[in-house]
């Protein structure tokens, strides 16, 4: 270590490394640390959408801020992290879901996120592959799916040429606050680095490093096929999806399908809690399968050549937790954004970073704040 | 029956490229494609010719497109009448 360290950001996920960036380019000296390298745990087992989420006026506040960043960082950064702009379709199976699809639409309309209706019709001209006998769909042009790993490891780099300080299969097995002045981590060799400040931004790691911050695992199982270019347009996501219905195991599952860079097919989603490994399920692939083959039925005769599942880092009330540790002072957080951590992350970087300097953030950060799960202090 | 229909071997026609072809039913995709002297089932992603290494459903080198769908095993397939086979432009 050479020199003054004012901030120490625990994690080189897309969260951690965009924090990082942010707080580098503010002045601040920065380091990164990572248990393994940029972009390999969460990060790259996701699925890596940039999508208008609006389950909760913030968690939109939040996607839309984000969002705004991310059409800026990918045309300073042309041909990085497999950027396909494809928009989704949220396709209503019933006219419930018709219902809320045209709610969804004029939710997004008004914000300037443009979203249009389509009927079968229409919906069938613009993706044949779909099923025919569905109800309709809301398009949304503005959304995008990307490849988080690479896009971390940019950022990565990034702060690196910016003079911020890359730390790389370090462990951190302690963070410890000295006092209000100063923070320190503690590396598995021993080996401790002082900072003024320190972000932790570990995803599920934050569980082992602040107990007291309820970050929990919920599992998702994935597959991929085959390279099948031109075969789909959109991402395609199921109105079911953020519902919530779950089987008797507690297994939830809604279709989300993306067309990636390479003409595969990548195929979610499903969440289930209080799983204790990333080994994949059969009955969960098989019934985010099915869920897919449901709305796309040539899937059912398409290779998948890979199934994986991975940990989302989520939080109790599924909004992320970013801010500052409500009891012990000169530690932030940046985590639990459960499987919304790539669309969210350069609005997070940036509410974090203006908190920190003591701005104001360009939205409300109170509902990420992380003392709303400490009760009254 | 179905023993029986293994067993035919009548002549039959194969479109390869959109050139049609003699073919016996049922022989074996990669096999028939090697007596065409037609190394390459597909092309990879930079473009290069691929054919069958394994020969026997594994190692998914002889991926092959058979009447519009990609990703099939040439080695897999049995040669049928009237079946449209791409392997891809370059030869």
């Amino acid at each position: 270590m050479s020199g003054r360290t004012d901030v120490i950001v625990i994690g080189a996920g897309i969260v951690g490394t965009a924090c990082a960036v942010s707080l580098q380019k503010a002045g601040m000296q920065t380091s990164l640390i990572d248990a393994s390298m940029p972009g390999c745990g969460v990060t790259a087992a996701g699925m890596g959408h940039l999508v208008a989420l609006d389950e909760s006026a913030q968690e939109l506040d939040l996607c839309l801020y984000s969002l705004g960043l991310w059409r800026e960082w990918v045309q300073q950064h042309p041909g990085i992290g497999q950027v396909v702009q494809c928009g989704t379709l949220w396709v209503a199976e019933n006219e419930h879901q018709l219902d809320e699809a045209k709610q969804r639409a004029e939710r997004l309309n008004a914000r300037q996120w443009q979203a249009e209706m389509l009927n079968p019709e229409q919906l069938r001209q613009l993706e044949p592959a779909l099923r025919q006998g569905l109800a309709g769909a809301v398009r949304v042009m503005g959304d995008s799916v990307v490849y988080p790993p690479v896009i971390a490891y940019q950022l990565a780099q990034e702060l690196q040429a910016l003079g911020g300080e890359l730390l790389f299969r370090q462990r951190v097995t302690s963070v410890l606050d000295t006092s209000a002045q100063s923070t320190m981590v503690v590396l598995e060799n021993g080996m401790k680095i002082a900072a003024q400040y320190l972000v932790v931004a570990a995803g599920l790691g934050v569980a082992d490093l602040l107990p007291e911050i309820p970050v929990f695992p919920r599992k998702g199982n994935l597959a991929i096929t085959d390279r099948y270019p031109g075969r789909l347009q959109h991402q395609i996501v199921s109105m079911d999806y953020g519902q919530h219905g779950m089987t008797a195991d507690g297994l939830s599952v809604a279709a989300n399908i993306q067309p990636r860079a390479t003409g595969q097919w990548l195929i979610g989603s499903s969440r289930q809690d209080g799983q204790a490994d990333t080994q994949v399920s059969p009955v969960a692939v098989g019934a985010v399968l099915k869920s897919a083959i449901r709305l796309l039925p040539c899937l059912s005769g398409m290779n998948i050549i890979r199934t994986w599942a991975g940990m989302r880092p989520a939080s109790p009330d599924g909004q992320p937790i970013i801010g500052a540790h409500p009891t012990r002072p000169g530690i932030w957080l940046a985590a639990g954004h459960e499987g919304l951590g790539v669309t969210t992350a350069l609005a997070s970087a940036e509410l974090l970073k203006d908190l920190m300097l003591g701005k104001n953030p360009a939205i409300d950060p109170t509902p990420y704040a992380p003392s709303r799960f400490f009760g009254r202090l | 029956m179905s023993s029986k229909k293994f067993l035919s071997l009548q002549k039959i026609q194969i479109c390869l490229n959109g050139k049609w072809l003699p073919a016996d039913e049922n022989m074996n995709v990669a096999a028939w494609l090697l007596s065409q002297e037609t190394l390459q089932t597909r092309l990879s992603v930079t473009g290069m010719p691929r054919f069958a290494v394994c020969g026997m459903g594994v190692c998914q080198e002889c991926r092959i497109s058979i009447n519009g769908q990609a990703h099939q095993l040439a080695c897999q397939t049995k040669c049928q009448p009237g079946m449209v086979i791409e392997t891809g432009e370059i030869r």
